[in-house]
């Protein structure tokens, strides 16, 4: 079970909360997820430049994440005709903001495929999340390290 | 019992107008008996944030692929699938969808697999219904279940396999409708993310590269026939006696230049590759071209 330890508490309560679906519940609240993906603050909205594109999506979707005494805070921007991927953004978002370097480094690389979306959504389209996971993670050992 | 087709002069130069409905059309036959609207999008939430009133949606990987082997759904559960649906044989059905219709035309396709006569595209797909202010409505549709007889799939005329391929190089003509970073073989994603789905990059020896948004105009609609006959004829040399066979990543974007091929210009003999470059790009020992080049076939 260490591996299942290394799943901060958060994430592991969205992953809960959608085992606890039927597959198209499980749908629904993604649906859920990607309404609630917060705005770009208003300092990334006029500097693009700033902001990370995740390749392994189709949808255009571009994060950010800052590390702020040890603390980290994930952004995500995505278009509202992307709905899944902006679901994934706003699990990572919520998952991961206001945990420690650590924490987030911590996070099992293969997180995204617990969370009971594998058959509704399709394996080729977590994979976008994989790679959003993989990015933040990056993200956070430069920053963490400066 | 087919629905009229759309008589709209912009549709009149295509081999096959039937094919295409506009905005308009589809707006005023909204509720028509034996027609039904599908959506398939390649975001598979896109359809519950909003859909055409009364459209169903279906998806082209979570309802058209089989759970376990890579290979389409069989007879029984297509028919099962389409009954749930409401759609019937005799249905007109016509299909929208995002990116220019990318998956709605690759919906459109597997429907042709099963021989499904009515099948059309709603010109511009869904963009361009929303960016024309018709009605949307996140409405669940509920339809009346019916029955769908079980046709066996045939895939003997729309669709090629490897071997197919294999067989076809310095015979038949191939188009790789990628985009000119993948049918090159440059890597566009940084070193540390490993594309997934294909080993090696490139393109099939022989095939000529004409990405599939080069068919679609900015709102999304078929460009003008003339215009795809200098692409497809003039440029890539194609022309009806030798067959073509199109590919891409997964057979998505490849469905579209099937439509374009078959539907707009004509052709008798186009097949898609579906199993296209995730399976080119990592099966053992067939040949690759790398570079702008097409490349020659191996000698045989």
């Amino acid at each position: 079970m260490t591996e299942a330890s290394a799943v901060p508490d958060p994430l592991a309560a969205i992953r809960d909360e959608f085992l606890a679906l039927s597959e198209h519940e499980r749908l629904e609240l993604l649906l859920e997820f990607a309404n609630e993906l917060p705005e770009l603050p208003e300092r990334f909205r006029d500097h693009p430049d700033l902001l990370e594109r995740v390749a392994e999506c189709q949808s255009p979707v571009y994060i950010f994440v800052e590390v702020e005494a040890g603390r980290v805070r994930m952004h995500a921007t995505a278009p509202r005709e992307a709905p899944t991927t902006r679901g994934f953004a706003s699990i990572l978002v919520q998952g991961l903001s206001g945990l420690a370097v650590d924490e987030v480094l911590a996070v099992p690389a293969d997180y995204p495929q617990t969370i009971g979306l594998t058959r509704a959504v399709s394996p080729l389209r977590i994979r976008g999340m994989t790679g959003m996971l993989a990015r933040v993670k990056r993200q956070v050992r430069e920053r963490g390290a400066a | 019992m087919t629905v009229e087709f759309d008589p709209s002069p912009r549709f009149a130069g295509y081999a096959h107008p039937e094919r295409l409905v506009s905005g308009e059309w589809l707006e005023a036959h909204l509720g028509t008996p034996g027609l039904a609207i599908v959506e398939s999008d390649e975001d598979v939430l896109l359809y519950e944030t909003g859909h055409i009133p009364g459209a169903v949606k279906i998806d082209w990987h979570t309802d058209l692929n089989d759970p376990v082997t890579r290979d389409y759904v069989d007879g029984e559960a297509f028919a099962r699938l389409l009954g749930s649906k409401g759609i019937t044989r005799e249905t007109t059905v016509v299909l929208y969808g995002d990116k220019s219709n990318w998956w709605a035309a690759y919906a459109l396709w597997v429907f042709t697999l099963f021989g499904h006569e009515d099948v059309r595209l709603l010109d511009g797909g869904r963009d361009k219904w929303i960016a024309e202010g018709r009605p949307i409505t996140t409405e669940p549709s509920s339809p009346a279940p019916v029955d769908y007889p079980v046709v066996e799939r045939d895939d003997s005329r729309v669709r090629a396999f490897r071997d197919d391929v294999l067989g076809a190089l310095g015979r038949t003509p191939l188009i790789d409708v990628r985009s000119p970073e993948e049918y090159t073989g440059v890597r566009t994603t940084a070193p540390a993310y490993p594309e997934e789905g294909a080993l090696r990059a490139g393109h099939i020896p022989t095939a000529r590269n004409v990405p599939w948004g080069r068919a679609a105009a900015e709102d999304g609609t078929f460009k003008p026939v003339e215009d795809l006959e200098a692409i497809y004829r003039s440029e890539a040399g194609l022309s009806e006696g030798q067959g073509v066979i199109a590919y891409c990543r997964i057979g998505e974007r490849s469905s579209h230049t099937w439509f374009v091929l078959t539907h707009l210009l004509g052709f008798p003999d186009v097949r898609n590759y579906d199993g296209s470059w995730t399976e080119w790009g990592s099966a053992v020992r067939v040949p690759i071209a790398q570079g702008a080049d097409p490349g020659d076939a191996p000698a045989s």
